[in-house]
């Protein structure tokens, strides 16, 4: 009789937590996690849809890998580093001087809310949206506004080609993706500063450091953390890149395939092949490398004192 | 404040909630909706209502045990509109015969655009789940074109005509390729087409009265009647300050049908024949020198060309394209301004087949549509008539080839008779399943080996890099 007394005495009301955070895990469960399982799965098979027939699944090994590698992977993961590297250092530069202009105490700029919905604004507008529109602007008959533009300037002769050149059919795209996440990350960064303590500038600003100083010396180092997130989630989001240049070129990748990012190519094999072994392969090859990034930045933007500081704790209670 | 945020905040969960929903209704949208237009892949559906004020009987159609929808699928509205017009008697003109939909059955219209492949790309899918459907939501009748008319002929998701009940007198007036083309490997014929389309040059009248001193169909054709005469006018053009062609893809037709071999061979290799490198040879030196525009099939500076201010003597255009698509785009201002002649090469361009779905709940509704609008030669003398297209009628067509009938758009021409003169010729002998593919993949390809950012082994290896993607099991031939 009193074991269960003493068993209602220990109730536990953990179980509610496992209860609460349960759709989570199992929306992920069944949304990404089977899925990503069956992704690679596929990867090892041959398994296509084409002239109305269905070919496999049959178990091929690394076959799809052999043939990915082989092929032209390297050149698309080149293409959209290329692309994201030329629209993420502007996006930064320009991001970290607007946030130190924001918040900045003795600018005292005005309206900065209205400038802060500004920047932010071409990020509410859907991706394929405004490539359209860029596509319409760049446009390479006389109908775009600037050739049109240009051509009345007389700085060109006849309408310039915008996307048949791999340059400015890259640039534009870059400039597409700098302009949806510059106010983005400028957001961010202004948080970041904010939460630096301002006694710090305060005190650095009696000790005569100019503003320059007080940037590198002060507001870098302590928003690294925030810049690390920046990084990470942009490149994250540069190695999907896929609607921007898509739509601009008509899923061509053109000019000769160097538009071409690798989700591009992923999908190429989706539409009309279905093509559900190279695209798995490419599926998992891309996984890696982003897993691999990932890793990589986190480990050169670790905070460096945290091991140390371990390993004392670890040291005194060895003494002890 | 707090309300305020409060508020704010069930807004932003309605409007989750709202786009959570429209996803989901995007793939098969509500009757009239319409889902954002993405690049190539845009969907819209369209609801014809039952011919109630039409009152006539369909005759045929046993409309007792048939399904109440009549499902289409198709990739523009070409064919609803002659439906509706000739058919169900729905549209605004309607034609007085018109039998109309039998009573309590409505015929809806499922449209996706054609390019990327992806009408075919959402009908393989629609035709899969085909199996698990039943009653209204099968899909009854479907269009496709001659570039890839094999992928479907060759499948079981096409019904053979004559099980229909089409017979061989129905048949009779078809032109021959019409046919041949929707044969299957065992002889049975599984679709019917009401148009036949065969290519001519379509010129315009001002330039080359300017050009050649005569806007004569013959004298232009004098002019362009091989490829040598085609390139001096070309020549011509140029000095007068115009373009002969407007773009990379103009005269790929031409080229491409008349083709030694399928682009496929037995052994799924890939064949290029001579005749496209001869296309790819002419359209590099057509491009170096200046006689084209440099534009693309279908961009908007290809279709500026054909405005009243385009300065591009002609386009290889086939029966839809001159009163479909060049008269649309000519305007007011160019009517009256064009001609057409036979050109350089007999070719075909496009065309629409009509086939009956597998597992079709309206199979006598069916088979009555196809009678009336592809074996009546008087529905189809009146679609010539009112629409000035051709249709899949020889003894109809041939009556007005040498009748007056003449087309004001044309200035005046007879061009019945220049499409009924080459109609017989057209040869579709060898075509394959993957010609749209591959014909996309190739103009893509050699459109930057044009524009001068690659070469043509560069091009060659994008190409088939392309199909790689599209078609795994093909590969190139030694």
């Amino acid at each position: 009789m009193a074991a269960p007394l003493s068993r209602r005495k220990s109730i536990s009301y953990s179980k509610w937590g496992y209860f609460f955070i349960a759709p989570f895990f199992i929306i992920y469960a069944i949304f990404s996690l089977i899925p990503l399982i069956d992704t690679f799965k596929n990867s090892f098979f041959e398994y296509y849809y084409s002239q109305l027939k269905w070919t496999g699944p049959n178990f091929v090994g690394f076959d799809n890998y052999k043939m990915v590698l082989s092929g032209d992977l390297m050149k698309y993961f080149g293409n959209t580093f290329i692309i994201w590297i030329i629209g993420f250092i502007p996006q930064i530069v320009v991001s970290l001087a607007l946030a130190s202009w924001f918040t900045d105490l003795r600018l005292k700029l005005k309206a900065t809310g209205f400038f802060k919905v500004v920047i932010y604004l071409p990020n509410v507008i859907m991706a394929a949206a405004i490539s359209m529109l860029f596509y319409s602007i760049f446009s390479e008959y006389a109908i775009g506004p600037i050739n049109s533009i240009l051509l009345n300037a007389g700085a060109i002769t006849e309408p310039y080609k915008f996307f048949s050149y791999t340059t400015s059919t890259r640039l534009i795209i870059a400039g597409i993706n700098f302009l949806m996440w510059y106010g983005n990350t400028t957001i961010m960064l202004m948080a970041a500063i904010m939460g630096v303590d301002t006694s710090l500038y305060e005190s650095a600003q009696i000790d005569g450091a100019n503003p320059t100083q007080t940037f590198w010396k002060i507001t870098i180092p302590l928003i690294r953390p925030i810049l690390l997130y920046v990084l990470v989630t942009s490149l994250i989001g540069g190695i999907q890149m896929f609607d921007i240049p898509s739509v601009i070129t008509n899923a061509k990748g053109a000019p000769n395939r160097t538009t071409m990012t690798v989700v591009m190519y992923l999908n190429n094999y989706l539409t009309t092949g279905k093509n559900y072994g190279m695209a798995g392969a490419v599926s998992v090859i891309l996984f890696i490398v982003a897993a691999v990034l990932s890793l990589l930045v986190f480990y050169l933007m670790r905070d460096k004192d945290a091991p140390k500081k371990k390993l004392k704790k670890k040291k005194g209670a060895n003494l002890l | 404040m707090k309300n305020f945020k409060k508020n704010i905040a069930l807004l932003a969960a309605l409007a989750c909630a709202g786009t959570m929903l429209a996803g989901c209704t995007s793939d098969k949208p509500a009757e009239g909706g319409d889902t954002p237009a993405a690049e190539g892949g845009d969907t819209t559906t369209a609801a014809a209502d039952g011919g109630a004020d039409a009152g006539a009987d369909t005759g045929a159609a046993d409309a007792a045990d048939e399904g109440k929808v009549l499902k289409i699928c198709g990739w523009n509205t070409e064919f609803q509109g002659l439906f509706e017009t000739y058919y169900a008697g729905t549209s605004e003109t309607p034609y007085a015969k018109a039998p109309g939909l039998p009573e309590g059955v409505t015929a809806e219209f499922i449209i996706t655009a054609n390019e990327g492949n992806a009408y075919q790309n959402k009908l393989d899918q629609d035709l899969e789940a085909q199996a698990g459907k039943s009653g209204d939501d099968l899909i009854d009748m479907f269009l496709f074109e001659a570039d890839y008319a094999l992928k479907y002929v060759n499948s079981d998701y096409t019904m053979d005509v004559k099980e229909l009940g089409l017979t061989d007198a129905d048949l009779a007036e078809m032109y021959q390729y019409t046919k041949d083309i929707c044969t299957d490997s065992n002889g049975a014929l599984k679709g019917v087409s009401w148009q036949a389309t065969p290519g001519l040059f379509a010129y315009r009248r001002s330039i080359a009265k300017d050009v050649l001193g005569s806007d004569d169909p013959a004298t232009v054709q004098e002019a362009v009647k091989d490829w040598d005469a085609f390139n001096a006018t070309a020549a011509a053009a140029k000095d007068k300050g115009y373009y002969m062609l407007s773009g990379y893809d103009d005269a790929y037709r031409t080229f491409s049908n008349n083709v030694s071999a399928p682009w496929v061979n037995d052994q799924n290799q890939i064949v290029i024949d001579d005749n496209l490198w001869k296309w790819v040879d002419q359209t590099k030196e057509f491009t170096d020198k200046g006689y084209n525009e440099k534009t693309s099939l279908w961009s908007d500076g290809w279709s500026a060309g054909q405005s009243a201010d385009g300065k591009v003597f002609g386009y290889f255009y086939s029966t839809w394209g001159i009163n479909f698509t060049l008269k649309g785009n000519a305007g007011d201002a160019g009517f009256g301004d064009w001609g057409v002649c036979e050109g350089p090469q007999n070719y075909y361009w496009g065309g629409s087949w009509i086939a009956a779905a597998k597992g079709t709940d309206n199979k006598a509704l069916v088979a009555d549509v196809m009678k009336w609008m592809t074996c009546n030669g008087e529905t189809m003398t009146q679609i010539t008539n009112d629409t000035q297209d051709y249709t899949n009628n020889a003894a109809a067509m041939n009556a007005l080839a040498s009748s007056d009938f003449k087309s004001d758009f044309l200035g005046g021409q007879n061009h019945i008779a220049l499409f009924a003169e080459s109609a017989p010729k057209i040869d579709m002998s060898n075509i394959s399943g993957y010609d749209q593919g591959l014909n996309e993949s190739f103009q893509a390809a050699f459109k930057d080996y044009f524009d001068g950012t690659v070469d043509k082994d560069t091009a060659l290896q994008n190409f088939y890099t392309a199909v790689s993607e599209k078609y795994p099991e093909l590969t190139a031939a030694e």
